[in-house]
């Protein structure tokens, strides 16, 4: 997917002006609440008319300001799943899937009805009434409805803030699924730096109406880390737990990792901040937290006052640490040294 | 019941089907016009609204002249549009029913206006970006979330329409058999001696259709719920 945008709209005291080209199937439009994605996610729909400027998707033109050329919503092919659910209350699960599918040209239709319906796992739904849904529920059938419009792109404005934190990692892969199945490039906006690292591989950094930068998920984690209490947000995905004591070991490339908060699910998404990770210059004899890593200093990177430990956990593990000045100093961490990392069982949040 | 008179009937008759002509009648207008009123933005708006709604303060009687002006030989409309096809209104029952239309308008688009309004916009923006055109949309979502408020304006104007007097006895007149209705028979026995009794039968053959309109509309609104 190509996207070009170039957009100007004046508000009563808000001034939207952006400029950026972008190409790749999954784009993060990342920023605060009021920096602008809503209307700049309403403009490429075309559901509002910008002041001047251009789109352009895939080489055809949606607006184009001076040539008063303005495709109608209806023949863009763009679709959208919002915040909130926005089912048709009127029509069955059926009928909200079948919606766009309907009025989808036969020349565009290249996603079947079935395999959407298996991927999402809906297919006991279909002849209920949209009321009696739940929240995760009703957001699958969103994003059905979306796919099944045939869309060569895909608006995701924030479809996963309105729900809880366990529902909102129910969806994901639904999410993720989805879009890659049916190849469907979408741009994904968030103001959630966790969303971006999950969902996107390129983000569009928005403030006060305009485009900052274009980067990743994985940088603007990096560069929050100083500001950010939090720390830097490591995701792992790990497999196979086995029940060990009460708490689950899970596989970690070639290493175990124990972890309090696992399930018997086969794979999960874990995240580990990396406050939570304790170093040690050399082997500690006997310590409480349950998992220690022996791992080797890739590099370090300074955000603010705090100093990131790029950790190479041996196989394919790659871990984020952070630490203090001081902490650098004394332990004598510099590219190519060892150290080890401790951390306790209970410092994962299992996301998915 | 006992007593009527066969023009008795007819004007239970003519009541009932003087409201529903009116009402069918006026639906897709009033539709049209609660659309405009909610979703275009536009000169002219604060008119258009002012027009619509002066017939719930103006007395109906002004409005049936008005009409009267309006639709009579010597009228514009009546002049250069009804006589060179050959129509007559004035004095039937037709004039009737656009006496009754244009009274009980403001009441139909009301309640049809509030429930659009009520209607989530991003309801509409999906039907748009899933390729239903405007119309497409307005038919397949905008009428069918609405359909409780144009139940309620219907119900609304047909209530009003069987009352309707004033417009009504000016435009067509009070004629037994023709253009009586309920409220103009019941005017008649009222005002003649020893009318009392089927002045108050009238009166409770009113009250009867009345009931029977307000539990069918409560009927239908229960059943609304219960589908949802």
């Amino acid at each position: 997917m190509e996207l070009q945008v170039t957009l100007q709209k004046r508000f009563n005291n808000f001034h939207f002006d952006v400029e950026f080209e972008v190409q790749g199937e999954r784009i993060g439009v990342f920023g605060p609440s009021g920096c602008g994605k809503s209307t700049l996610v309403g403009l490429i729909a075309g559901l509002s008319k910008p002041d001047r400027g251009k789109v352009i998707l895939d080489g055809e033109t949606l607006y184009d300001g001076t040539k008063n050329l303005n495709i109608r919503p209806e023949h863009r092919r763009v679709g959208m799943v919002f915040q909130r659910p926005s089912l048709f209350p009127h029509l069955s699960v059926k009928g909200n899937l079948t919606y766009g599918l309907k009025r989808c040209s036969t020349a565009n239709r290249k996603i079947a009805f079935d395999d959407v319906v298996e991927v999402l796992q809906i297919k006991h739904l279909m002849d209920r009434g949209v009321k009696y849904l739940s929240g995760g529920e009703k957001q699958r059938v969103a994003i059905g409805r979306a796919v099944l419009g045939n869309p060569r792109l895909l608006l995701l404005d924030e479809p996963l803030s309105a729900l809880d934190d366990s529902l909102k990692f129910n969806i994901v892969p639904f999410l993720k699924d989805v879009c890659r199945t049916f190849t469907i490039p979408y741009l994904f906006i968030s103001h959630s730096l966790l969303e971006m690292q999950i969902m996107t591989d390129q983000v569009l950094n928005l403030s006060d109406g305009r485009v900052l930068e274009k980067t990743t998920a994985e940088a603007l984690v990096r560069a929050r880390m100083g500001e950010s209490m939090a720390g830097y947000m490591n995701l792992l995905r790990l497999t196979s737990p086995q029940p060990v004591d009460g708490i689950y070991a899970y596989n970690w490339g070639d290493q175990q990792l124990l972890i309090a908060s696992g399930d018997t699910q086969p794979e999960g998404l874990f995240e580990l901040l990396s406050t939570d990770i304790i170093l040690f210059k050399s082997h500690p004899e006997a310590i409480s937290a349950r998992n220690l890593l022996q791992c080797r200093v890739i590099r370090t990177f300074e955000a603010r006052h705090r100093i990131g430990v790029d950790l190479d956990c041996g196989g394919d593990g790659h871990l984020v640490a952070e630490v203090s000045k001081q902490a650098v100093e004394e332990l004598g961490i510099r590219e190519g040294s060892e150290v080890y990392a401790a951390v306790k069982a209970t410092a994962f949040r299992k996301l998915v | 019941m006992l007593g009527f008179t066969p023009a008795d009937y007819s004007a239970i008759l003519l009541s009932v089907k003087v409201a529903t002509t009116a009402t069918l009648l006026s639906l897709p207008f009033a539709f049209a016009v609660a659309y405009v009123m909610t979703y275009r933005r536009f000169r002219g708006m604060v008119a258009l609204d002012v027009a619509v709604n002066l017939p719930l303060t103006l007395p109906p009687v002004v409005i049936g002249y008005l009409l009267l002006i309006l639709l009579g030989r010597e009228g514009l409309i009546g002049r250069h549009v009804l006589q060179p096809l050959g129509i007559q209104l004035i004095f039937t029952w037709k004039a009737a029913v656009i006496a009754t239309a244009v009274v009980g308008f403001p009441l139909m688009v009301r309640p049809m206006r509030t429930a659009m309004e009520a209607i989530d916009e991003r309801l509409i923006h999906v039907s748009r970006l899933l390729g239903a055109g405007w119309f497409d949309t307005i038919i397949t979502v905008i009428l069918p979330v609405s359909v409780r408020g144009i139940i309620a304006g219907s119900v609304l104007m047909f209530a009003r329409g069987l009352g309707e007097f004033g417009a009504t006895v000016i435009v067509a007149g009070n004629i037994p058999g023709v253009t009586q209705t309920i409220p103009l028979a019941i005017y008649e026995y009222a005002s003649s001696p020893r009318g009392d009794v089927m002045a108050l039968s009238l009166c409770a053959i009113s009250i009867a259709i009345s009931v029977v309109v307000l539990v069918f509309h409560e009927w239908l609104a229960r059943r609304m719920v219960r589908r949802d």
